[in-house]
């Protein structure tokens, strides 16, 4: 078990770099960091832009630069992946990269993981229903609800749920859903109790949108593996032996069901950090999300470099914790 | 292990309990139906038996006949859209149609079933152990202490080696063989009245299949549990069962005690079964009958009897009305006998009283119209054929499959050696067969004389040219003399072209194309028995066996002179294989081809070779003339082998002497030392000295000739006559 | 359970089997998809949209652009039956403009993806060994980056407009992978299938067997995924042009009326909705068309049983 831990480890790094050169090269011929400078009426002064150039290392050659972002040797101190330094930013000399996602990591990670809990929940509850009732209505139903939120557009639905929020509230005459903003600055002052309510009523809306779509891709395929194992043959044994069918679904089918979506769910991560981008936007959390969109909008090639990065990182980690899941859900795995 | 009196002394037992008149399994008028796209799908049809205390019945039938649905409809283990009808009872009370909780009740406590594939009916997640004690917990209340324990005798019984061990392993550390016993003592966990064992050996090796019917024989022994055996295997119902059904079609068509069934068949059906059967106790020069046509669609099933369209004494009444299953009396007359009858032997043939006491050639041979399948010259020529120039030779062949890691980076962990040092000639127009289980390195040794895969070293001669020094663009043109048979007709032919332009393949590569080629794709398919018109079809619109012609048909296409041929037969049910024997043996004999027969079926083997070599664990250990082997086996593993072919008779099957090997084939990538076959010769652990065995452990024995007439490799080889 | 499975249609006797089982293979799949009554009605909706995108601004009256004439802001009525926008856009000329912009988008995605998807798979899984290992790497790679966060990066960094191609390109660029991991799969089970090593003991070329065998055979399960890659292409535009880094004004898309109507929901609700629901229907009906053919096509009523 150790060893296959350390070969995935080890097996994982090679991904990472290459995704790190990749989105490094396409960053960087995409867009020019001083575009909105060099168009500026009236031009500036060309000792300006040169200032600028020499702060974001725009001076030295694409490969130098990717050098220097990675390690930091011959920088100015504030660049260097390896030494905990993320580069300088468009925005201003002050924008410090690092503390800007240190600071909204928190609530982009609440978010996320919520998404990822009830989805999953829900997910292999929808599918297990919808298996042992095969093409029942219910089947039918929880199908073509599957089928409506993979086409659903994550930020329209966003946006229905708020209205759907404000109708609500205007409905019983309270504020029960907050539609607008994280909640961070409302929850400042309360006590645990008062912050978990507050938090309550701004996750609620964009936890289920976010879910959303996962919800859909996961339970048709917990659907798929789930029937798969029922018409199994270990499945019919454990029939064959008196066990009742309660038991059969619960110690048997679901059990061995469940193995493969542990790989499916660390894919989809990618899937919830595209989802949070638009879910932040439509109810104007102050997350991640929003970091990424104001850098792409400021053409700060660093400050997108370091969100890839994060986000790619998060993707391999979940592809590992699943990897590794996998090892111990099944034994032909943990004794290779 | 066991020996014949020990048999015989099983079967007085039984026959002794079979006279109490209780009844534990009763099936009655039981149907079963499947929706389909094309309307219902009629799988099983009135299908009654009853089945006594102690007892073993045997039903017997080819692919969709119905026999696995009819037990799962018994266990209440079909899919919900199975519209099921009829009765089943145990022990008097009624068990189709129950609850769940009702049915969990009855399940493995009074009925237990076993199933085919023993590869996937464990539960990969949970330990052995934990798998058994769950059917004892089930339906005992026991402390789960107690359920380990009962596992841990269960596992005793059945014969696994370190039981105590065993139990904490998952299934898929076990061999097929170790984990078919432990699906058998599931079955025993709770003393069951009825065992279900549906082709509880079909997916195992012969010398495996012989422990795991003994274990199953143990079982009944300590359990007192009737037996119902569905299969395939005609050899294994004559040495298993007191009565046998044969099932065709979805029905019962002929049910008795399996003596008259076996010796004299009331159902045209039957008869043709056991003439199509290659056999091991009989002359190997006759002829096999096949029964022409192929088993009817569940979905399109013939006017009255399912059978009269393959029927050679079909007359008018057959193609009218379906013929209840009655027994015959003395004056010839069909009369109804009751279903609790155990010792009537009943048909369903309007002429059942005709058939008396003919040979499946009278009937199948003589008076049967032309046999759509495949039209065959009447009675091959003597087999007097091979002792001509070595075509193919092949010297000190190695093959080693580096063993990787599986995870990313695919570490190179270690080799298997799939074939070391195999030396052998094939003759021109003779047929030499390589035998063997499931991974001694058979196919692979096909593959590397084809050059399909590169050897690892050792030398591939054809017609004295060396094949193992060419390259792949060297070796084009002598494809076209050297070709392939598959053992898959499904998987064999590409699903997305005709028939037409799958035999006309070769031909296109070779650059043969136009009006020649599509002449001579017309040619083929006449040849191998097919109706040239249906060269513009798709495969999936062929039966198996057709298929496997068409697969002939394309080796044939570039004239080879060499056909190696990979289990050709083994996919195919009984009545379709002989066609395709004969067929084999007629092309042979017209164009004057050389085989090579890859098999582990030795009744085959014995029915078509001229020359056989037995292969364990990557090399030969006994070749010579098929007469040698058969008559003289030298070499103990071809003595197991031998010995652990069922014969279809069931006085010769009970009375044989038996050579049995203990536990499985060790792996390829780490042999025993010395003679590899020493881990479970028979010899080696009960008749040899200390002293004798180091020899065996130290010292690899060649292949050379003993004394015996014929090279084998033990040191100490000796003849023993078993047919 | 082998008695279970539907039985192969047996032609019995030669003579009476001629007609009815004289299928091929094509016109199986054509029926049974036939069948498939969701993924036929999709068919249905989906051509009349997109006939109406594209036929439809020679017909009406205005185009997507801001007209003097168009008054601002009204709800729908007889002169504009989705509506105006508070700029002066006819809806019913924006949603049409957008939807053949999307549509647009999301074919050329399919057939981009689909072409390099397919070629990349096949030559891994045909090679296999360390090739298959390191250019699996690669897809790996595209699998780990968030597909809509990267695509909006690199548009959004290009500065100046982006048109459709530019968008499609985009996509494309990023979303081959999944398509790459299908074909590879297919290819690697297909390689070990007897009847291709029948035609190597024939003596065919690789290339006689990638043309001959492992194309016609992976087709089913690439048309599937190019179907559904289409879907995923449209959110992803949507989601792009959403955030304003898509196609960008005065040209159009279904997403971009979305983004632009996003803070009038309540008010101009006639913005708001209705390109919302056509592209959920258009997804969809192709995610309806993608299972339809999968059944149809499904390799395992064609590719024997076992």
């Amino acid at each position: 078990m150790l060893v296959y831990t350390v070969r995935r480890v080890l097996g994982a790094i090679p991904v990472l770099l290459l995704a790190s050169v990749l989105t490094f090269v396409l960053i960087d011929v995409s867009g020019d960091p001083l575009s909105d400078l060099r168009m500026q009426q009236p031009p500036p002064d060309p000792s300006v832009i040169e200032l600028q150039e020499e702060r974001l290392y725009l001076d030295r050659s694409m490969p130098e630069r990717y050098w220097l972002w990675m390690t930091g040797i011959g920088g100015n101190g504030d660049i260097g992946l390896l030494q905990g330094e993320f580069g300088p930013s468009t925005q201003s000399a002050t924008y410090d990269i690092g503390e800007n996602i240190a600071d909204r990591l928190g609530v982009t990670l609440r978010l996320v993981t919520a998404a990822m809990v009830f989805a999953l929940g829900l997910a292999v509850l929808s599918g297990v229903i919808s298996a042992m009732r095969q093409y029942s209505k219910l089947d039918y139903t929880l199908t073509f609800v599957g089928f409506l939120a993979l086409a659903m557009p994550t930020f329209w639905f966003a946006g229905i749920m708020q209205q759907a929020g404000v109708g609500f509230n205007e409905l019983v005459g309270a504020q029960i859903f907050a539609t607008i903003g994280d909640g961070t600055y409302q929850a400042q002052g309360l006590d645990a109790w008062g912050r978990f309510t507050n938090a309550l009523a701004y996750m609620t809306l964009p936890t289920i949108v976010l879910m959303l779509t996962s919800f859909a891709a996961w339970s048709r395929y917990q659907r798929t593996s789930m029937l798969e194992v029922l018409n199994s043959d270990y499945v019919r044994l454990a029939r064959a032996k008196g066990l009742p069918n309660r038991v059969v679904i619960r110690r048997h089918a679901l059990r061995t069901a469940l193995i493969p979506l542990t790989t499916v769910v660390a894919v989809g991560m990618a899937g919830i950090i595209d989802g949070t981008v638009l879910t932040e936007r439509v109810f104007q959390w102050r997350g991640l999300g929003e970091f990424f969109i104001a850098a792409v909008e400021a053409n700060d090639s660093f400050a997108l470099m370091a969100w890839l990065m994060l986000s790619g990182t998060a993707v391999i980690v979940a592809n590992l914790i699943a990897d590794l899941l996998y090892g111990v859900l099944d034994p032909r795995i943990r004794f290779e | 292990m066991s020996t014949t009196d020990h048999t015989s002394d099983e079967k007085d037992e039984r026959a002794v309990t079979v006279a109490h008149d209780d009844v534990v399994l009763e099936v009655r008028d039981l149907s079963v139906t499947f929706p389909s796209e094309d309307g219902p799908l009629h799988a099983v049809r009135d299908v009654s038996y009853v089945v006594r205390r102690g007892e073993a019945l045997g039903i017997v039938g080819e692919s969709g006949s119905g026999k696995s649905v009819t037990s799962m409809a018994i266990m209440g283990l079909l899919p919900p859209n199975a519209k099921v009808s009829g009765s089943a009872s145990v022990l008097g009370e009624e068990i189709v149609g129950l609850t769940d909780a009702q049915i969990s009740k009855v399940r493995g406590n009074r009925i237990a079933m076993i199933f085919q594939d023993p590869l996937t009916s464990l539960n990969p997640v949970y330990t052995v152990g934990y798998q058994i004690a769950e059917a004892v917990l089930a339906h005992r209340k026991v402390t789960k202490q107690a359920a380990m324990d009962r596992a841990l005798e269960l596992l005793e019984i059945v014969g696994i080696p370190s039981p105590q061990q065993r139990l904490k392993q998952y299934p898929h550390e076990l061999s097929g063989g170790m984990r078919q016993r432990v699906v058998i003592a599931i079955a025993m966990a709770n003393e069951p009245d009825v065992i279900i064992a549906d082709e509880p050996t079909t997916a195992l090796d012969v010398t495996v299949q012989a422990q795991v019917l003994e274990a199953l024989d143990r079982a009944r022994q300590e359990t007192g549990a009737a037996l119902v055996l569905i299969t395939h295997d005609l050899g294994v119902v004559a040495g298993q069962v007191e009565r046998v059904g044969v099932m065709y079609g979805g029905r019962m068509v002929e049910m008795g005690p399996v003596e008259e069934v076996f010796y004299r068949p009331r159902m045209p059906y039957a008869l043709g079964l056991l003439g199509s059967l290659p056999r091991m106790d009989e002359d190997r020069s006759d002829r096999l009958t096949p029964i022409m046509g192929t088993p009817p669609a569940l979905l399109a099933m013939p006017k009255g009897c399912a059978f009269s369209p393959r029927c050679p004494m079909a007359k008018e009444i057959c193609h009218q009305e379906e013929p209840l299953l009655l027994a015959t009396d003395e004056h010839g007359g069909r009369v109804p006998v009751p279903v609790g009858d155990t010792t009537a032997h009943t048909a369903a043939c309007h002429f059942s009283d005709e058939l008396g006491e003919s040979a499946p050639d009278d009937l199948f041979r003589t008076s049967g119209p032309q046999e759509t399948e495949g039209d065959e010259p009447p009675a091959a020529a003597p087999k007097e054929r091979g002792g001509g120039e070595a075509i193919v030779s092949v010297t000190n062949l190695v093959k080693n499959f580096p063993i990787h890691s599986k995870g990313l980076l695919r570490r190179r962990i270690g080799e298997v050696q799939a074939v070391s040092g195999i030396s052998l000639d094939l003759r021109e127009r003779e047929t030499l067969a390589l035998v063997g289980e499931s991974g001694c390195g058979k196919s692979t040794t096909a593959r590397l004389i084809l050059q399909l895969i590169k050897q690892s070293s050792g030398e591939v001669h054809y017609m004295g040219k060396p094949l193992h020094t060419l390259s792949a663009r060297q070796m084009r043109p002598l494809r076209r003399d050297l070709q392939l048979v598959f053992q898959d007709p499904f998987a064999s032919l590409d699903p997305r072209m005709t028939v037409a332009d799958i035999i006309a393949e070769p031909m296109r590569i070779h650059g043969q194309r136009g009006t020649d080629a599509r002449k001579r794709v017309k040619d083929l398919l006449s040849l191998v028995g097919l109706n040239a018109e249906h060269s513009s079809r798709y495969p999936h619109e062929f039966s198996g066996g057709q298929r496997q012609r068409i697969g002939v048909a394309r080796a044939l296409a570039l004239n080879p002179k060499v056909l190696i041929l990979d289990e050709p037969v083994s996919a195919l049910d009984v009545s379709i294989q002989a066609g395709v024997i004969n067929l084999l043996e007629d092309l042979q004999e017209e164009l004057g081809l050389s085989y090579l027969f890859v098999s582990h079926d030795l009744s085959v083997v014995r029915h078509i070779a001229d020359r056989v070599a037995v292969m364990y664990l990557g090399k030969i250990v006994e070749t010579g003339t098929t007469e040698q082997m058969f008559r003289s086996p030298a070499h103990p593993y071809t003595q197991a082998l031998i010995s652990a072919i069922p014969f279809p008779d069931p006085v010769k099957e009970r009375t044989r002497e038996r050579i049995i090997v203990t536990g499985d084939v060790p792996s390829p990538s780490d042999p025993p030392s010395g003679c590899r076959f020493r881990t479970r010769c028979p010899k080696f652990a009960g008749q040899l000295s200390e002293a004798e065995r180091v020899r065996c452990v130290e010292e690899p024995p060649e292949l050379m000739d003993r004394g015996t007439g014929h090279p084998d490799a033990c040191h100490y080889s000796q003849v023993v006559e078993l047919i | 359970m082998s008695e279970n499975k539907a039985p192969i249609a047996h032609p019995r006797t030669d003579a009476e089997s001629v007609g009815g089982a004289e299928r091929t293979q094509l016109q199986m799949i054509t029926r049974r998809f036939l069948r498939h009554r969701p993924a036929m009605i999709s068919l249905v909706l989906l051509a009349v949209i997109t006939l109406v995108a594209f036929l439809g601004p020679y017909v009406w009256t205005w185009d997507h652009l801001v007209h003097r004439e168009i008054p601002p802001s009204v709800p729908p009525h007889a002169d504009h039956p989705f509506g105006t926008t508070t700029a002066g856009h006819d809806v019913l000329g924006q949603l049409m403009r957008g939807t053949q912009q999307t549509l647009k988008v999301a074919f050329t995605v399919s057939v981009l993806g689909t072409v390099i998807g397919s070629l990349w798979g096949a030559t891994a899984g045909y090679y296999g060994g360390r090739v298959d290992a390191l250019m699996m790497r690669v897809v790996d790679v595209f699998m780990i980056v968030p597909l809509l966060v990267m695509v909006a990066a690199i548009a959004g960094s290009v500065r100046g407009g982006t048109t459709w191609y530019a968008v499609a390109l985009i996509i494309a660029m990023f979303s081959w992978a999944q398509i790459a991991r299908v074909v590879r799969g297919v290819v690697l089970s297909l390689r070990e299938q007897e009847f291709v090593e029948a035609a190597r003991a024939a003596g065919a070329s690789p290339g006689w067997i990638i043309v001959r065998h492992l194309l016609p055979n992976a087709a089913g399960p690439i048309i599937v995924a190019a179907t559904l890659l289409v879907a995923v292409a449209i959110l992803l535009e949507a989601g792009m042009s959403f955030l304003n880094f898509g196609i960008q004004l005065p040209d159009i898309s279904l997403g971009q009326m979305i983004g632009e109507a996003r803070t009038a929901a309540s008010t101009r609700p006639w913005l708001f909705y209705p390109p919302g629901v056509l592209l959920v229907i258009i997804c969809l009906t192709i995610n309806f068309i993608g299972d339809g053919l999968r059944d149809a096509l499904d390799p395992r009523q064609t590719m024997g049983r076992r």
